[in-house]
C-alpha cells in the first residue's frame, strides 16, 4: 500500500533532489561549501618595478648577442639545424616521391579486384550512372552519414564557442544595426541576378548527383555560398525572413533522421546488399538508383544550413 | 595543355610558400583563395569535377570567409571607416 507523502517529505527525497538538479533548477553544493568570490590580484608598486627590472636584466644579459657566447653559438646553431632539417626532410619527402608508380600505370597496387567490382558492377547493383555517388552513397553509406553528422557536431561546437548570450533587452537597435552590410546597390543588383542562379545551380548537382559529377556536398555547399552572398547583399533581417535558428534545427535533425532511419536497416544487418523496397529504375533516368537520390537530397540540405550557420555565427553570434 | 599544367603547379608552390610568408594576414587570406582557386582547375585537368566544385565552393569561398570573419573578431583587420 502506498500512503500518501506530505509535499515537504516529499522535497527531500532523492528523486526529487535529483529530478531538480538535471532541470538546473538546484545545485547539491549550494550551502554546502565554503566559497568566496574571486579577488582582483593588485600588484604593489614595488613588486612591479622589481619584475620589470628582472626583466631588464635578463634581456640584457642572456640576449646580449655580442658578449654572450652561449647564446651567440646557441642562435648560430638553431638556424643551421632549422635549415639542415627542412632541406632533409624536402629530400626525403622527394625520394619517396620519385619511387611512387607512375600514373596510370596497368600494374599499380591500386588496380586490384576491389575497383574491378566496383567499376563493373556499380550500375547494376545501385542503379548510379556516377559510381562515384553509387559509392559513397550506397556501398558506403555508413561513412556519409558520419560526414553528415560531423558537420552538425561542429556547427554545435561553434555554436557553443561563438554563441552570444546577451539578454535581449540590453540589445539596443544600433548594436543590432552593426552586424547588418552597408546597403550596396551594386551588390545588390549583381546579387538579384546571380542569387537565383547559384540556388538552381546548386540544386542540380544535388538532385544530379547519381547521373553527373557533384552530389550531396558540393550541391549544398553551392547553395550554402548562395545563401552567405544573399546575407551579405541584404542582410540579415531578409534572410531571416526565410531561414531562422528553427529553420535550421528541423531541417537538419529531419534530415539526418530520414538519412538514418532509411539506411539504418541496412547498417544493422552488416551493410549486406538489401532491397530498399524502391526499384532502382532504369539507369540515366532522374528518378532512378533507388535511395540515392532522398539521401543526397538529405546531405545537401545538412551542408547548406552547416554553411550559412557557420557565417551566421561567426559574423554575430546566433541566427 | 601540359604546359598549361605545369604553370599552373609552379603557381600553386609559390602560393603555399607566399601564404607562410607573408606579414600581412589579410594578404596571406586573398593568396590562399587563389590556391584554392588554382587548386579547382588542376582538379578540373585531373578528371574530378566534382572535387572542383566543392573546392571552389568551400576552399575559396567558405574558408576564406570565415578567415575574414575571424580576422574582423580578433581586430587584425581594419574595420571599415576606421580612419574617420
Amino acid at each position: 500500500m502506498s500512503r500518501p507523502v506530505s509535499e515537504e517529505e516529499y522535497k527531500k527525497k532523492l528523486f526529487n533532489r535529483v529530478h531538480q538538479w538535471i532541470r538546473g533548477e538546484a545545485d547539491p553544493y549550494m550551502g554546502n561549501i565554503e566559497t568566496r568570490e574571486q579577488q582582483e590580484r593588485v600588484l604593489n608598486k614595488n613588486v612591479l618595478a622589481r619584475y620589470k627590472e628582472d626583466q631588464e636584466q635578463v634581456i640584457k644579459e642572456v640576449f646580449d648577442k655580442e658578449h654572450n657566447r652561449f647564446y651567440k653559438f646557441f642562435y648560430r646553431f638553431y638556424k643551421a639545424t632549422a635549415v639542415i632539417c627542412c632541406v632533409v626532410l624536402v629530400l626525403l619527402l622527394l625520394i619517396t616521391v620519385s619511387y611512387l608508380p607512375p600514373v596510370g600505370n596497368p600494374g599499380n597496387p591500386a588496380n586490384n579486384e576491389v575497383v574491378e567490382k566496383y567499376i563493373e558492377d556499380a550500375v547494376k547493383d545501385t542503379g548510379a550512372v556516377n559510381i562515384v555517388t553509387g559509392m559513397i552513397l550506397d556501398y558506403r553509406a555508413f561513412d556519409t552519414f558520419g560526414e553528415s553528422n560531423v558537420l552538425f557536431v561542429a556547427t554545435c561546437t561553434v555554436l557553443i564557442l561563438m554563441r552570444d548570450d546577451k539578454k535581449k533587452e540590453q540589445k539596443t537597435v544600433p548594436v543590432k544595426k552593426q552586424y547588418e552590410p552597408k546597403s550596396d546597390s551594386i551588390l545588390q543588383k549583381i546579387t538579384a541576378l546571380l542569387f537565383p542562379i547559384i540556388v538552381i545551380f546548386g540544386i542540380y548537382v544535388v538532385l544530379n548527383g547519381h547521373l553527373s559529377p557533384g552530389g550531396g556536398f558540393s550541391g549544398g555547399a553551392i547553395i550554402g555560398a548562395a545563401l552567405i552572398l544573399y546575407t551579405n547583399a541584404y542582410g540579415f533581417e531578409k534572410t531571416q525572413k526565410f531561414f531562422t535558428e528553427k529553420t535550421y534545427k528541423w531541417v537538419s535533425f529531419c534530415a539526418l533522421t530520414f538519412y538514418c532511419l532509411a539506411k539504418s536497416y541496412s547498417f544493422y544487418t552488416g551493410a549486406h546488399h538489401l532491397e530498399s523496397g524502391i526499384p532502382l529504375g532504369t539507369a540515366g533516368d532522374i528518378i532512378s538508383s533507388g535511395l540515392i537520390l532522398p539521401l543526397n537530397i538529405c546531405v545537401g540540405l545538412v551542408v547548406a544550413c552547416t554553411m550559412y550557420a557557420f557565417y551566421t555565427l561567426f559574423k554575430k553570434g546566433g541566427f | 595543355m601540359q604546359v598549361l599544367e605545369y604553370i599552373l603547379l609552379i603557381f600553386l608552390v609559390a602560393c603555399a610558400i607566399a601564404v607562410s610568408f607573408s606579414k600581412n594576414l589579410l594578404n596571406s587570406i586573398i593568396i590562399f583563395m587563389s590556391y584554392s582557386l588554382v587548386m579547382s582547375i588542376i582538379w578540373t585537368l585531373l578528371e574530378s569535377p566534382d572535387l572542383a566544385i566543392t573546392e571552389a565552393a568551400v576552399g575559396a569561398g567558405v574558408t576564406s570567409l570565415l578567415f575574414f570573419m575571424t580576422l574582423k573578431k580578433i581586430h587584425a583587420m581594419r574595420e571599415e571607416g576606421a580612419e574617420e
